[in-house]
């Protein structure tokens, strides 16, 4: 296969995107009122996450985040919503507490993102890999099962906890008269 | 021959797009006619050859009208929505292979960004009909959630089970081991899971509730609730919507023809081709116009209860079943 000229920077423009798909989502998702429009901000954001992930050789990964936080959490979430009031105009200004804690949540965040960035800058990182592996379901299912088996079930262990929260709640308001 | 690969995509990309639009122009014009035909009268036949210039007409008429965005509607959401449904339909086809070296990308997980793109189509449909602040509306997202919640999860285990006889995800290779006479083809191979013709039927309804098409169009019960989700959409806002029902069956009866009926092989092993991808693509889309005008509309509840208590249940016995066979077999 012959290169494309330019090809290089369609690759850097599409990067580009998605770094600000990724970040602007974000922003969307927490600069807005409306809680549907929060939830959209966060499935633009995953989107990006997703081109990054393609970007880290990983497409897999990236399918994944568009399966199951768009297709799974977004959907789950949104049906939260709607289950709850219609969305109403933004109240008034709130004084008072929410100032107060509007400060605390931005020196915990500037906290953890002065942390992260020191990690991400100082950190012994190695290039991302071009193949670890053949990326075939096998491979996967195998690195799942051995490699990574504590944080697997570890995390099928928090889904069952969900689980079973769901139906205590779900069950409370059932008793028969 | 060999273009560069961006000019390759982008051939492919065109070509995507008038695919889609062409059948959504004339898949109306089948279902027009046959449902016609079901019900003893002649359907369209004044614009052209038996009615065969219709839908160019309509689409004129659908772009000639005003689009209307209700006072109350989320703006930027209610003018999102329809390109949110018709994007993901025209991404799931970049993976498709029509024909043995007629795809426009080989990637490994295929079917998993068939299914990573379809998931989408529920945000967009629900995000159209919360966004048009109206009641009917409404009603009909929160039915199109609980809906395609429901049938996500047999149609994903169904694919499970069938990714454990296949061993890949790429969409190209499931249809290269379907090779030779029929008996080759997924929906026939009962050595591996005898209840394969089962686990189709699991998997067409599970598709036909995914695309919203009668008897599970719940979410645009004519009957109940106006238009459903797109009750507030004019012109061609609605046209959108139309065409991406259209691209979304045929998008899964592909679907349905790459993983259970060969793709493009053919069923006596000569003469492989694009045709008969073509041939049991729309042999299947026929099927999903005809249970359309076959069977009445389902009620909800019945509808979840079917999923919940049938299929997920069927699907999940298929699957250990499958396990237990190539475990022991």
């Amino acid at each position: 296969m012959n290169p494309f000229p330019a090809s290089d920077y369609i690759v850097a423009a599409f990067f580009l995107f998605c770094i600000a798909t990724t970040v602007g989502g974000a922003f969307v998702a927490i600069l807005t009122a409306r809680v549907i429009r929060s939830v959209c901000g966060l499935m633009i954001c995953c989107v990006g996450l997703a081109g990054l992930y393609f970007f880290l050789n990983s497409p897999f990964l990236a399918l994944m985040e568009i399966l199951i936080y768009i297709g799974a959490v977004c959907v789950t979430i949104v049906f939260a919503v709607m289950l709850a009031e219609p969305d109403e105009p933004p109240s008034g200004q709130n004084h008072g507490p929410g100032v107060l804690w509007g400060v605390v949540a931005l020196v915990v965040s500037a906290a953890i993102c002065w942390g992260l960035s020191q990690l991400s800058l100082r950190g012994p990182w190695v290039a991302p890999a071009a193949r670890v592996n053949d990326g075939s379901i096998k491979a996967i299912g195998v690195s799942l099962l051995t490699t990574y088996s504590m944080a697997f079930e570890l995390i099928s262990l928090v889904l069952l906890v969900a689980i079973v929260g769901a139906l205590v709640i779900a069950r409370t308001g059932r008793t028969k008269p | 021959m060999s273009l560069p690969e961006p000019f390759r995509l982008l051939s492919f990309l065109v070509g995507v797009m008038a695919f889609v639009g062409f059948n959504a122009a004339y898949l109306v014009w089948v279902e027009r006619k046959s449902a016609a035909r079901f019900q003893r009268r002649p359907g369209p036949t004044e614009v052209g050859y038996a009615g065969l210039l219709q839908p160019i007409a309509d689409g004129i008429k659908l772009l000639s009208k005003q689009l209307i965005v209700p006072p109350g509607a989320d703006r930027i959401l209610f003018m999102v929505a329809p390109l949110m449904v018709m994007i993901p339909a025209m991404i799931s086809l970049v993976v498709l292979p029509f024909g043995g070296s007629l795809m426009a990308r080989d990637i490994n997980v295929g079917l998993l960004m068939m299914f990573a793109f379809g998931s989408i189509n529920v945000m967009s449909i629900m995000l159209s009909g919360w966004s048009s602040r109206n009641k009917y509306a409404i009603i009909s997202a929160a039915r199109i959630v609980s809906q395609d919640v429901a049938y996500e999860i047999p149609m994903l285990l169904v694919v499970i089970t069938l990714l454990m006889i296949t061993g890949t995800m790429n969409l190209n290779e499931i249809v290269q081991q379907q090779e030779g006479w029929f008996w080759h083809w997924n929906l026939f191979r009962l050595n591996v899971n005898p209840l394969m013709p089962l686990t189709f039927l699991i998997f067409f309804t599970c598709m036909l509730a995914e695309i919203n098409r009668a008897p599970f169009d719940m979410a645009e019960a004519e009957s109940e609730l106006v238009a459903g989700a797109f009750t507030e959409y004019a012109g061609m806002g609605f046209g959108v919507f139309f065409v991406a029902e259209y691209a979304n069956i045929v998008v899964g009866c592909s679907f349905a023809t790459v993983l259970f009926l060969g793709g493009w092989q053919s069923p006596f092993g000569l003469w492989s081709g694009v045709w008969w991808f073509l041939l049991k693509m729309y042999a299947l889309v026929f099927t999903v116009i005809w249970v359309r005008w076959t069977f009445p509309r389902t009620q909800f509840y019945n509808l979840l209860n079917l999923s919940w208590q049938l299929l997920i249940p069927a699907s999940l016995f298929t699957l250990i079943l499958v396990a237990a066979m190539m475990k022991f077999l």
